[in-house]
Protein backbone atom coordinates (compact mmCIF):
# COMPACT_ATOMS: atom_id res chain seq x y z
CA UNK A 1 0.00 0.00 0.00
CA UNK A 2 1.60 3.22 -1.15
CA UNK A 3 0.25 6.67 -1.86
CA UNK A 4 2.10 9.65 -3.21
CA UNK A 5 1.23 13.29 -2.60
CA UNK A 6 -2.52 12.86 -2.31
CA UNK A 7 -4.44 16.10 -2.76
CA UNK A 8 -8.16 15.65 -2.19
CA UNK A 9 -10.90 18.25 -2.13
CA UNK A 10 -14.47 17.31 -1.27
CA UNK A 11 -17.25 19.72 -2.18
CA UNK A 12 -14.69 22.43 -2.98
CA UNK A 13 -13.07 22.15 0.46
CA UNK A 14 -9.49 20.84 0.45
CA UNK A 15 -9.24 17.87 2.82
CA UNK A 16 -5.83 16.33 2.12
CA UNK A 17 -2.78 18.45 1.28
CA UNK A 18 -0.22 16.25 -0.40
CA UNK A 19 -0.21 13.24 1.89
CA UNK A 20 2.39 10.58 1.05
CA UNK A 21 2.89 7.39 2.89
CA UNK A 22 3.54 3.71 2.40
CA UNK A 23 2.85 0.61 4.46
CA UNK A 24 3.56 -3.06 3.92
CA UNK A 25 2.88 -6.50 5.37
CA UNK A 26 3.72 -6.83 9.04
CA UNK A 27 2.55 -3.34 9.84
CA UNK A 28 -0.47 -2.25 11.86
CA UNK A 29 -0.73 1.45 11.13
CA UNK A 30 -2.98 3.60 13.31
CA UNK A 31 -4.24 6.86 11.82
CA UNK A 32 -4.97 9.32 14.61
CA UNK A 33 -6.02 12.91 14.66
CA UNK A 34 -8.84 15.22 15.70
CA UNK A 35 -12.24 15.25 14.01
CA UNK A 36 -12.06 16.67 10.51
CA UNK A 37 -8.32 16.03 10.15
CA UNK A 38 -8.92 13.95 7.01
CA UNK A 39 -8.42 10.43 8.44
CA UNK A 40 -11.54 8.91 6.87
CA UNK A 41 -10.85 10.70 3.60
CA UNK A 42 -7.30 9.36 3.55
CA UNK A 43 -8.61 5.84 4.16
CA UNK A 44 -11.19 6.23 1.37
CA UNK A 45 -8.47 7.55 -0.92
CA UNK A 46 -6.35 4.49 -0.22
CA UNK A 47 -9.38 2.25 -0.78
CA UNK A 48 -9.95 3.95 -4.15
CA UNK A 49 -13.57 4.72 -3.38
CA UNK A 50 -13.39 8.49 -3.82
CA UNK A 51 -14.60 9.79 -7.22
CA UNK A 52 -12.03 8.89 -9.86
CA UNK A 53 -10.40 6.30 -7.59
CA UNK A 54 -9.56 2.76 -8.58
CA UNK A 55 -10.44 0.17 -5.97
CA UNK A 56 -8.61 -3.16 -5.97
CA UNK A 57 -11.37 -5.34 -4.60
CA UNK A 58 -9.38 -8.57 -4.33
CA UNK A 59 -6.39 -7.01 -2.65
CA UNK A 60 -7.92 -4.34 -0.44
CA UNK A 61 -10.86 -4.66 1.93
CA UNK A 62 -12.38 -1.44 3.21
CA UNK A 63 -14.84 -1.15 6.10
CA UNK A 64 -16.70 2.13 6.29
CA UNK A 65 -17.21 4.04 9.53
CA UNK A 66 -20.42 2.92 11.21
CA UNK A 67 -21.35 0.75 8.21
CA UNK A 68 -24.82 -0.70 8.48
CA UNK A 69 -26.96 -2.74 6.16
CA UNK A 70 -29.91 -1.09 4.45
CA UNK A 71 -31.67 -4.45 4.27
CA UNK A 72 -32.17 -7.02 6.97
CA UNK A 73 -29.20 -9.09 5.81
CA UNK A 74 -28.01 -11.86 8.10
CA UNK A 75 -24.46 -12.01 9.43
CA UNK A 76 -23.73 -14.88 7.03
CA UNK A 77 -25.09 -12.89 4.08
CA UNK A 78 -22.99 -9.85 4.98
CA UNK A 79 -19.88 -12.01 5.35
CA UNK A 80 -20.63 -13.64 1.99
CA UNK A 81 -20.51 -10.20 0.32
CA UNK A 82 -16.77 -10.32 0.97
CA UNK A 83 -16.55 -12.98 -1.73
CA UNK A 84 -18.00 -10.70 -4.44
CA UNK A 85 -14.55 -9.69 -5.73
CA UNK A 86 -13.67 -13.36 -6.15
CA UNK A 87 -16.97 -14.11 -7.88
CA UNK A 88 -17.74 -17.09 -5.67
CA UNK A 89 -19.55 -17.86 -2.45
CA UNK A 90 -16.95 -20.28 -1.15
CA UNK A 91 -18.26 -21.52 2.19
CA UNK A 92 -14.87 -22.18 3.83
CA UNK A 93 -13.44 -18.63 3.87
CA UNK A 94 -16.83 -17.19 4.85
CA UNK A 95 -17.15 -19.53 7.83
CA UNK A 96 -13.52 -18.95 8.76
CA UNK A 97 -14.03 -15.18 8.69
CA UNK A 98 -17.12 -15.40 10.90
CA UNK A 99 -15.27 -17.65 13.38
CA UNK A 100 -12.23 -15.37 13.51
CA UNK A 101 -14.40 -12.32 14.13
CA UNK A 102 -16.46 -14.11 16.77
CA UNK A 103 -19.82 -13.95 15.00
CA UNK A 104 -20.10 -17.58 13.89
CA UNK A 105 -22.81 -18.29 16.54
CA UNK A 106 -24.77 -15.31 15.13
CA UNK A 107 -24.56 -16.45 11.49
CA UNK A 108 -28.32 -16.57 10.98
CA UNK A 109 -29.13 -13.36 12.85
CA UNK A 110 -30.09 -10.13 11.09
CA UNK A 111 -27.29 -7.58 11.37
CA UNK A 112 -29.72 -4.68 11.87
CA UNK A 113 -31.00 -6.36 15.05
CA UNK A 114 -27.57 -6.93 16.62
CA UNK A 115 -25.81 -4.68 19.11
CA UNK A 116 -23.43 -2.07 17.72
CA UNK A 117 -20.38 -4.12 18.63
CA UNK A 118 -21.72 -7.32 17.09
CA UNK A 119 -22.72 -5.48 13.91
CA UNK A 120 -19.20 -4.08 13.66
CA UNK A 121 -17.77 -7.58 13.96
CA UNK A 122 -20.10 -8.73 11.17
CA UNK A 123 -18.75 -5.97 8.92
CA UNK A 124 -15.23 -7.01 9.86
CA UNK A 125 -16.08 -10.62 8.95
CA UNK A 126 -17.06 -9.34 5.50
CA UNK A 127 -13.56 -7.87 5.10
CA UNK A 128 -11.89 -11.06 6.35
CA UNK A 129 -13.93 -13.20 3.94
CA UNK A 130 -12.22 -11.39 1.06
CA UNK A 131 -8.82 -12.50 2.46
CA UNK A 132 -7.13 -9.35 1.13
CA UNK A 133 -3.52 -8.20 1.39
CA UNK A 134 -4.52 -4.88 2.91
CA UNK A 135 -7.24 -4.09 5.45
CA UNK A 136 -8.47 -0.48 5.62
CA UNK A 137 -10.74 -0.11 8.64
CA UNK A 138 -12.43 3.10 9.71
CA UNK A 139 -12.82 3.14 13.50
CA UNK A 140 -13.33 -0.60 14.03
CA UNK A 141 -13.47 -0.05 17.79
CA UNK A 142 -15.92 2.86 17.96
CA UNK A 143 -18.78 2.25 20.40
CA UNK A 144 -17.23 -0.97 21.67
CA UNK A 145 -16.75 -1.57 25.36
CA UNK A 146 -13.07 -1.67 26.39
CA UNK A 147 -12.86 -5.46 26.50
CA UNK A 148 -14.37 -5.83 23.01
CA UNK A 149 -12.12 -3.06 21.66
CA UNK A 150 -9.04 -4.88 22.96
CA UNK A 151 -10.27 -8.16 21.46
CA UNK A 152 -10.69 -6.56 18.04
CA UNK A 153 -7.30 -4.86 18.23
CA UNK A 154 -5.62 -8.11 19.26
CA UNK A 155 -7.23 -9.80 16.25
CA UNK A 156 -5.96 -7.03 13.98
CA UNK A 157 -2.45 -7.24 15.48
CA UNK A 158 -2.49 -10.98 14.78
CA UNK A 159 -3.68 -10.34 11.22
CA UNK A 160 -0.99 -7.71 10.69
CA UNK A 161 1.75 -10.31 11.13
CA UNK A 162 1.32 -11.32 7.52
CA UNK A 163 -0.85 -8.52 6.06
CA UNK A 164 -1.05 -4.76 6.00
CA UNK A 165 -3.63 -3.32 8.40
CA UNK A 166 -4.42 0.39 8.47
CA UNK A 167 -6.99 1.57 11.01
CA UNK A 168 -8.45 4.95 11.88
CA UNK A 169 -8.46 5.17 15.65
CA UNK A 170 -9.63 7.80 18.07
CA UNK A 171 -8.37 5.92 21.07
CA UNK A 172 -4.65 6.76 21.26
CA UNK A 173 -4.13 4.22 24.05
CA UNK A 174 -5.17 1.40 21.67
CA UNK A 175 -2.72 2.68 19.08
CA UNK A 176 0.04 2.73 21.71
CA UNK A 177 -0.75 -0.79 22.81
CA UNK A 178 -1.21 -2.54 19.45
CA UNK A 179 -0.02 -0.48 16.48
CA UNK A 180 3.45 -0.81 14.99
CA UNK A 181 3.21 2.71 13.61
CA UNK A 182 1.26 5.81 14.55
CA UNK A 183 0.47 8.31 11.82
CA UNK A 184 -0.86 11.62 13.12
CA UNK A 185 -2.99 13.64 10.76
CA UNK A 186 -3.86 17.28 11.35
CA UNK A 187 -5.61 19.65 8.94
CA UNK A 188 -5.01 17.31 6.02
CA UNK A 189 -1.27 16.91 6.64
CA UNK A 190 0.80 14.20 8.29
CA UNK A 191 2.47 15.73 11.33
CA UNK A 192 4.08 12.54 12.62
CA UNK A 193 4.77 9.05 11.27
CA UNK A 194 6.77 6.94 13.69
CA UNK A 195 6.55 4.08 16.20
CA UNK A 196 3.67 4.96 18.55
CA UNK A 197 5.66 6.05 21.57
CA UNK A 198 7.73 8.42 19.43
CA UNK A 199 4.73 9.85 17.64
CA UNK A 200 2.86 10.43 20.87
CA UNK A 201 3.88 14.07 21.42
CA UNK A 202 2.62 14.95 17.94
CA UNK A 203 -0.65 13.10 18.67
CA UNK A 204 -0.96 14.97 21.95
CA UNK A 205 -0.41 18.25 20.13
CA UNK A 206 -2.94 17.33 17.46
CA UNK A 207 -5.58 16.51 20.05
CA UNK A 208 -4.60 19.53 22.12
CA UNK A 209 -4.14 17.30 25.15
CA UNK A 210 -1.20 16.99 27.51
CA UNK A 211 -0.64 13.27 26.95
CA UNK A 212 1.99 11.25 28.65
CA UNK A 213 2.34 7.49 28.78
CA UNK A 214 3.40 5.02 31.46
CA UNK A 215 5.15 1.68 30.90
CA UNK A 216 1.78 -0.11 30.94
CA UNK A 217 0.69 2.06 28.00
CA UNK A 218 -1.81 3.91 30.14
CA UNK A 219 -2.29 7.52 29.24
CA UNK A 220 -1.37 9.94 31.98
CA UNK A 221 -1.46 13.66 32.36
CA UNK A 222 2.20 14.76 32.44
CA UNK B 1 -39.43 -21.24 -3.05
CA UNK B 2 -38.55 -20.57 -6.67
CA UNK B 3 -39.39 -24.15 -7.60
CA UNK B 4 -42.83 -23.82 -5.99
CA UNK B 5 -43.44 -20.52 -7.78
CA UNK B 6 -42.33 -22.03 -11.10
CA UNK B 7 -44.69 -24.99 -10.58
CA UNK B 8 -47.56 -22.62 -9.80
CA UNK B 9 -46.70 -20.61 -12.89
CA UNK B 10 -46.80 -23.70 -15.14
CA UNK B 11 -50.22 -24.63 -13.70
CA UNK B 12 -51.53 -21.10 -14.27
CA UNK B 13 -50.17 -21.05 -17.81
CA UNK B 14 -51.97 -24.31 -18.51
CA UNK B 15 -55.18 -22.92 -17.03
CA UNK B 16 -54.72 -19.76 -19.08
CA UNK B 17 -54.82 -21.77 -22.32
CA UNK B 18 -58.15 -23.29 -21.24
CA UNK B 19 -60.03 -20.07 -20.40
CA UNK B 20 -61.33 -17.47 -22.82
CA UNK B 21 -64.33 -15.86 -24.45
CA UNK B 22 -65.14 -19.21 -26.08
CA UNK B 23 -65.63 -20.70 -22.61
CA UNK B 24 -63.72 -23.22 -20.50
CA UNK B 25 -62.04 -26.22 -22.05
CA UNK B 26 -59.58 -27.10 -24.77
CA UNK B 27 -60.21 -24.61 -27.59
CA UNK B 28 -59.99 -24.91 -31.31
CA UNK B 29 -56.44 -24.80 -32.73
CA UNK B 30 -56.76 -21.32 -34.20
CA UNK B 31 -58.08 -19.85 -30.95
CA UNK B 32 -55.31 -21.57 -29.04
CA UNK B 33 -52.51 -20.32 -31.28
CA UNK B 34 -53.79 -16.94 -32.42
CA UNK B 35 -55.48 -15.74 -29.22
CA UNK B 36 -54.59 -17.63 -26.08
CA UNK B 37 -50.92 -18.33 -26.74
CA UNK B 38 -49.95 -14.69 -27.35
CA UNK B 39 -52.10 -13.59 -24.44
CA UNK B 40 -50.55 -16.10 -22.08
CA UNK B 41 -47.02 -15.44 -23.31
CA UNK B 42 -47.40 -11.68 -23.03
CA UNK B 43 -48.85 -11.92 -19.53
CA UNK B 44 -45.87 -14.07 -18.49
CA UNK B 45 -43.09 -11.83 -19.83
CA UNK B 46 -44.80 -8.54 -18.94
CA UNK B 47 -45.55 -9.71 -15.39
CA UNK B 48 -42.01 -11.03 -14.94
CA UNK B 49 -40.62 -7.73 -16.20
CA UNK B 50 -42.74 -5.68 -13.82
CA UNK B 51 -42.11 -7.86 -10.75
CA UNK B 52 -38.36 -8.07 -11.31
CA UNK B 53 -38.06 -4.34 -12.12
CA UNK B 54 -39.76 -3.49 -8.83
CA UNK B 55 -37.41 -5.75 -6.87
CA UNK B 56 -34.29 -4.36 -8.56
CA UNK B 57 -35.40 -0.72 -8.23
CA UNK B 58 -36.15 -1.20 -4.54
CA UNK B 59 -32.66 -2.63 -4.07
CA UNK B 60 -30.82 -0.11 -6.23
CA UNK B 61 -32.49 2.92 -4.67
CA UNK B 62 -32.57 1.33 -1.18
CA UNK B 63 -36.17 2.41 -0.97
CA UNK B 64 -39.10 0.07 -0.33
CA UNK B 65 -41.42 2.41 -2.28
CA UNK B 66 -39.60 2.09 -5.59
CA UNK B 67 -41.73 0.72 -8.42
CA UNK B 68 -41.58 1.30 -12.19
CA UNK B 69 -45.08 2.82 -12.09
CA UNK B 70 -44.52 5.07 -9.11
CA UNK B 71 -41.21 6.32 -10.52
CA UNK B 72 -42.88 7.40 -13.74
CA UNK B 73 -41.15 4.82 -15.96
CA UNK B 74 -44.45 3.08 -16.78
CA UNK B 75 -46.16 6.43 -17.40
CA UNK B 76 -43.35 7.62 -19.67
CA UNK B 77 -43.44 4.33 -21.59
CA UNK B 78 -47.23 4.62 -21.99
CA UNK B 79 -46.76 8.17 -23.26
CA UNK B 80 -44.22 6.91 -25.79
CA UNK B 81 -46.73 4.29 -26.91
CA UNK B 82 -49.56 6.83 -27.16
CA UNK B 83 -47.47 9.24 -29.23
CA UNK B 84 -46.78 6.44 -31.72
CA UNK B 85 -50.42 5.36 -31.63
CA UNK B 86 -51.63 8.91 -32.03
CA UNK B 87 -49.79 9.65 -35.23
CA UNK B 88 -50.78 6.31 -36.68
CA UNK B 89 -47.19 5.09 -36.83
CA UNK B 90 -48.11 1.79 -35.21
CA UNK B 91 -50.62 1.05 -37.99
CA UNK B 92 -47.96 1.70 -40.64
CA UNK B 93 -45.10 -0.15 -38.94
CA UNK B 94 -45.92 -2.81 -36.35
CA UNK B 95 -42.79 -2.60 -34.14
CA UNK B 96 -43.23 1.19 -33.82
CA UNK B 97 -45.52 0.78 -30.81
CA UNK B 98 -42.93 -1.21 -28.90
CA UNK B 99 -40.15 1.16 -29.95
CA UNK B 100 -42.25 4.09 -28.75
CA UNK B 101 -42.71 2.40 -25.39
CA UNK B 102 -38.98 1.68 -25.21
CA UNK B 103 -38.13 5.30 -25.99
CA UNK B 104 -40.57 6.51 -23.35
CA UNK B 105 -39.20 4.09 -20.74
CA UNK B 106 -35.66 5.14 -21.62
CA UNK B 107 -36.60 8.79 -21.09
CA UNK B 108 -38.19 7.92 -17.74
CA UNK B 109 -35.12 5.92 -16.66
CA UNK B 110 -32.84 8.72 -17.87
CA UNK B 111 -34.70 11.18 -15.68
CA UNK B 112 -34.42 8.70 -12.81
CA UNK B 113 -30.63 8.46 -13.29
CA UNK B 114 -30.39 12.24 -13.27
CA UNK B 115 -32.25 12.41 -9.97
CA UNK B 116 -30.37 9.44 -8.52
CA UNK B 117 -27.01 10.93 -9.51
CA UNK B 118 -27.29 13.44 -6.70
CA UNK B 119 -28.81 11.30 -3.97
CA UNK B 120 -29.27 7.65 -4.96
CA UNK B 121 -31.38 6.77 -1.94
CA UNK B 122 -33.91 8.62 0.08
CA UNK B 123 -36.98 10.62 -0.82
CA UNK B 124 -35.43 12.79 -3.59
CA UNK B 125 -35.57 10.03 -6.22
CA UNK B 126 -39.18 9.15 -5.35
CA UNK B 127 -40.16 12.83 -5.57
CA UNK B 128 -38.40 13.09 -8.93
CA UNK B 129 -40.23 9.95 -10.10
CA UNK B 130 -43.57 11.42 -9.04
CA UNK B 131 -42.70 14.55 -11.03
CA UNK B 132 -41.95 12.45 -14.15
CA UNK B 133 -45.11 10.45 -13.57
CA UNK B 134 -47.25 13.63 -13.26
CA UNK B 135 -45.67 15.10 -16.38
CA UNK B 136 -46.38 11.90 -18.34
CA UNK B 137 -49.98 11.88 -17.07
CA UNK B 138 -50.45 15.53 -18.07
CA UNK B 139 -49.07 14.93 -21.57
CA UNK B 140 -51.26 11.84 -21.92
CA UNK B 141 -54.30 13.92 -20.96
CA UNK B 142 -53.22 16.50 -23.54
CA UNK B 143 -53.00 13.78 -26.21
CA UNK B 144 -56.49 12.64 -25.21
CA UNK B 145 -58.01 16.13 -25.45
CA UNK B 146 -56.38 16.68 -28.84
CA UNK B 147 -57.46 13.26 -30.14
CA UNK B 148 -58.58 13.52 -33.78
CA UNK B 149 -61.95 11.79 -33.24
CA UNK B 150 -64.02 10.20 -30.48
CA UNK B 151 -62.99 6.71 -31.56
CA UNK B 152 -59.31 7.50 -31.20
CA UNK B 153 -60.09 9.03 -27.79
CA UNK B 154 -61.93 5.92 -26.65
CA UNK B 155 -59.23 3.65 -28.05
CA UNK B 156 -56.39 5.45 -26.27
CA UNK B 157 -58.31 5.74 -22.99
CA UNK B 158 -59.19 2.05 -23.14
CA UNK B 159 -55.63 1.07 -23.93
CA UNK B 160 -54.31 3.10 -21.01
CA UNK B 161 -56.36 1.00 -18.60
CA UNK B 162 -54.19 -1.95 -19.47
CA UNK B 163 -55.22 -5.16 -21.15
CA UNK B 164 -54.01 -8.13 -23.16
CA UNK B 165 -57.04 -9.04 -25.28
CA UNK B 166 -56.58 -9.27 -29.05
CA UNK B 167 -52.81 -9.05 -28.86
CA UNK B 168 -51.16 -11.12 -31.56
CA UNK B 169 -48.17 -13.39 -31.90
CA UNK B 170 -46.44 -10.47 -33.63
CA UNK B 171 -46.72 -8.43 -30.44
CA UNK B 172 -45.25 -11.31 -28.49
CA UNK B 173 -42.47 -11.80 -31.04
CA UNK B 174 -41.45 -8.14 -30.85
CA UNK B 175 -41.87 -7.43 -27.14
CA UNK B 176 -40.92 -10.86 -25.76
CA UNK B 177 -37.21 -10.97 -26.70
CA UNK B 178 -36.62 -7.37 -25.57
CA UNK B 179 -38.22 -8.06 -22.19
CA UNK B 180 -36.21 -11.28 -21.85
CA UNK B 181 -32.95 -9.37 -22.47
CA UNK B 182 -34.02 -6.89 -19.78
CA UNK B 183 -34.77 -9.77 -17.39
CA UNK B 184 -31.33 -11.23 -18.10
CA UNK B 185 -29.62 -7.93 -17.27
CA UNK B 186 -31.63 -7.42 -14.07
CA UNK B 187 -31.18 -10.97 -12.78
CA UNK B 188 -27.40 -10.54 -12.80
CA UNK B 189 -27.51 -7.50 -10.49
CA UNK B 190 -28.08 -9.45 -7.25
CA UNK B 191 -24.59 -9.18 -5.70
CA UNK B 192 -24.26 -5.52 -6.75
CA UNK B 193 -27.57 -4.69 -5.04
CA UNK B 194 -26.58 -6.55 -1.86
CA UNK B 195 -23.26 -4.70 -1.79
CA UNK B 196 -24.99 -1.37 -2.28
CA UNK B 197 -27.04 -2.11 0.85
CA UNK B 198 -23.84 -1.65 2.90
CA UNK B 199 -23.30 1.86 1.53
CA UNK B 200 -21.85 3.34 -1.63
CA UNK B 201 -18.23 3.42 -0.45
CA UNK B 202 -18.36 -0.24 0.57
CA UNK B 203 -19.99 -1.20 -2.73
CA UNK B 204 -17.28 0.67 -4.62
CA UNK B 205 -14.56 -1.05 -2.58
CA UNK B 206 -16.06 -4.41 -3.57
CA UNK B 207 -15.80 -3.42 -7.22
CA UNK B 208 -19.52 -2.70 -7.62
CA UNK B 209 -19.79 1.12 -7.70
CA UNK B 210 -23.28 2.56 -7.31
CA UNK B 211 -23.05 4.49 -10.58
CA UNK B 212 -22.54 1.32 -12.61
CA UNK B 213 -25.29 -0.55 -10.75
CA UNK B 214 -27.72 2.31 -11.42
CA UNK B 215 -26.89 2.43 -15.14
CA UNK B 216 -27.45 -1.33 -15.55
CA UNK B 217 -30.65 -1.00 -13.52
CA UNK B 218 -31.91 1.76 -15.81
CA UNK B 219 -31.02 -0.21 -18.93
CA UNK B 220 -32.59 -3.43 -17.65
CA UNK B 221 -35.76 -1.72 -16.41
CA UNK B 222 -36.15 0.12 -19.74
CA UNK B 223 -36.05 -3.18 -21.62
CA UNK B 224 -38.14 -5.10 -19.10
CA UNK B 225 -40.90 -2.50 -18.70
CA UNK B 226 -40.98 -0.38 -21.87
CA UNK B 227 -42.15 -2.95 -24.43
CA UNK B 228 -44.75 -4.33 -22.01
CA UNK B 229 -46.19 -0.90 -21.25
CA UNK B 230 -46.45 -0.22 -24.99
CA UNK B 231 -48.17 -3.52 -25.79
CA UNK B 232 -50.43 -3.87 -22.75
CA UNK B 233 -50.93 -0.32 -21.46
CA UNK B 234 -50.94 0.59 -17.79
CA UNK B 235 -50.59 -2.35 -15.39
CA UNK B 236 -49.83 -1.00 -11.95
CA UNK B 237 -48.88 -2.24 -8.49
CA UNK B 238 -47.13 -5.44 -9.63
CA UNK B 239 -43.58 -4.16 -9.14
CA UNK B 240 -44.41 -2.57 -5.81
CA UNK B 241 -46.35 -5.42 -4.23
CA UNK B 242 -44.51 -8.53 -5.40
CA UNK B 243 -41.11 -8.01 -3.70
CA UNK B 244 -42.79 -7.11 -0.39
CA UNK B 245 -44.92 -10.23 -0.56
CA UNK B 246 -41.86 -12.40 -1.12
CA UNK B 247 -39.40 -11.01 1.45
CA UNK B 248 -40.87 -12.85 4.43
CA UNK B 249 -40.40 -16.11 2.49
CA UNK B 250 -37.19 -15.53 0.56
CA UNK B 251 -35.19 -13.33 2.92
CA UNK B 252 -34.43 -9.62 3.01
CA UNK B 253 -31.35 -9.48 0.78
CA UNK B 254 -32.20 -7.94 -2.61
CA UNK B 255 -30.47 -10.83 -4.41
CA UNK B 256 -32.80 -13.33 -2.76
CA UNK B 257 -36.02 -11.86 -4.14
CA UNK B 258 -34.95 -11.28 -7.75
CA UNK B 259 -35.78 -14.63 -9.33
CA UNK B 260 -38.85 -15.09 -7.17
CA UNK B 261 -40.11 -11.59 -8.06
CA UNK B 262 -39.93 -12.38 -11.77
CA UNK B 263 -41.87 -15.62 -11.25
CA UNK B 264 -44.43 -14.11 -8.87
CA UNK B 265 -44.90 -11.05 -11.09
CA UNK B 266 -45.65 -13.35 -14.01
CA UNK B 267 -48.10 -15.31 -11.81
CA UNK B 268 -49.85 -12.16 -10.64
CA UNK B 269 -50.37 -10.69 -14.10
CA UNK B 270 -51.33 -14.03 -15.64
CA UNK B 271 -53.71 -14.76 -12.75
CA UNK B 272 -55.31 -11.32 -13.06
CA UNK B 273 -55.67 -11.83 -16.81
CA UNK B 274 -57.33 -15.21 -16.30
CA UNK B 275 -59.74 -13.52 -13.88
CA UNK B 276 -60.39 -10.82 -16.48
CA UNK B 277 -61.25 -13.49 -19.06
CA UNK B 278 -63.32 -15.54 -16.65
CA UNK B 279 -65.26 -12.45 -15.50
CA UNK B 280 -67.84 -12.40 -18.31
CA UNK B 281 -68.19 -16.19 -18.11
CA UNK B 282 -68.95 -16.26 -14.38
CA UNK B 283 -70.57 -12.88 -13.72
CA UNK B 284 -73.19 -10.89 -15.60
CA UNK B 285 -70.61 -8.56 -17.15
CA UNK B 286 -70.93 -7.03 -20.61
CA UNK B 287 -67.18 -6.99 -21.22
CA UNK B 288 -63.95 -8.19 -19.67
CA UNK B 289 -62.80 -6.07 -16.75
CA UNK B 290 -59.56 -4.28 -17.64
CA UNK B 291 -56.34 -6.00 -16.56
CA UNK B 292 -54.87 -2.81 -15.06
CA UNK B 293 -58.02 -2.39 -12.99
CA UNK B 294 -57.76 -5.95 -11.68
CA UNK B 295 -54.07 -5.73 -10.71
CA UNK B 296 -54.86 -2.51 -8.84
CA UNK B 297 -57.86 -4.13 -7.13
CA UNK B 298 -55.73 -7.13 -6.14
CA UNK B 299 -52.72 -5.03 -5.22
CA UNK B 300 -54.32 -2.38 -3.04
CA UNK B 301 -55.46 -4.61 -0.15
CA UNK B 302 -52.10 -6.38 -0.16
CA UNK B 303 -50.35 -3.04 -0.01
CA UNK B 304 -52.52 -1.87 2.88
CA UNK B 305 -51.79 -5.08 4.77
CA UNK B 306 -48.07 -4.69 4.09
CA UNK B 307 -47.99 -1.05 5.16
CA UNK B 308 -48.51 -2.23 8.71
CA UNK B 309 -45.34 -4.35 8.60
CA UNK B 310 -42.97 -2.30 6.45
CA UNK B 311 -40.62 -0.05 8.32
CA UNK B 312 -39.29 2.43 5.81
Amino acid sequence: MKIDAAYVALGGRPVLHGVSFAAGPGELVALCGPNGAGKSTLLKFMAGVLPGGRPEPRHTAYVEQGARSAWGLTVAEVAALGRIPHGDRAAAPIEQAMRVCGVWPLAGHRVDRLSGGQARRAMLARAFATAPDTYLLDEPTADLDPAAAHEIMALLAETARSRTVIVVLHAVELALRYATRLVVLQNGRITADAPPTQALPAAAAAFGLPYGVDPEYRLLPP
Amino acid sequence: MNAALAAGLVLLAGLSLLVGAAGFGVPDGIILWQLRMPRTGLALVIGAGLGLSGAVLQGALRNPLADPGLLGIGGAAALGGVVVFYWGLSAAFAPALVLGGLAGAAAGCGALLAFAGRAPSGPAVILGGIAVSSLAAALLALALTLAPNPFALAEIAFWLMGGLEDRTLTHLAIAGPLILIGLGILLRLGPSLDALGLGEATAASLGRPASRTLIWTALGVTLAVGPGAAVAGGIGFVGLVVPHLLRPWCGQAPSRVLGASALAGAMLVLGADILARAGPLLLPLQAEPRLGVLTALLGTPVLIALSRQVRA
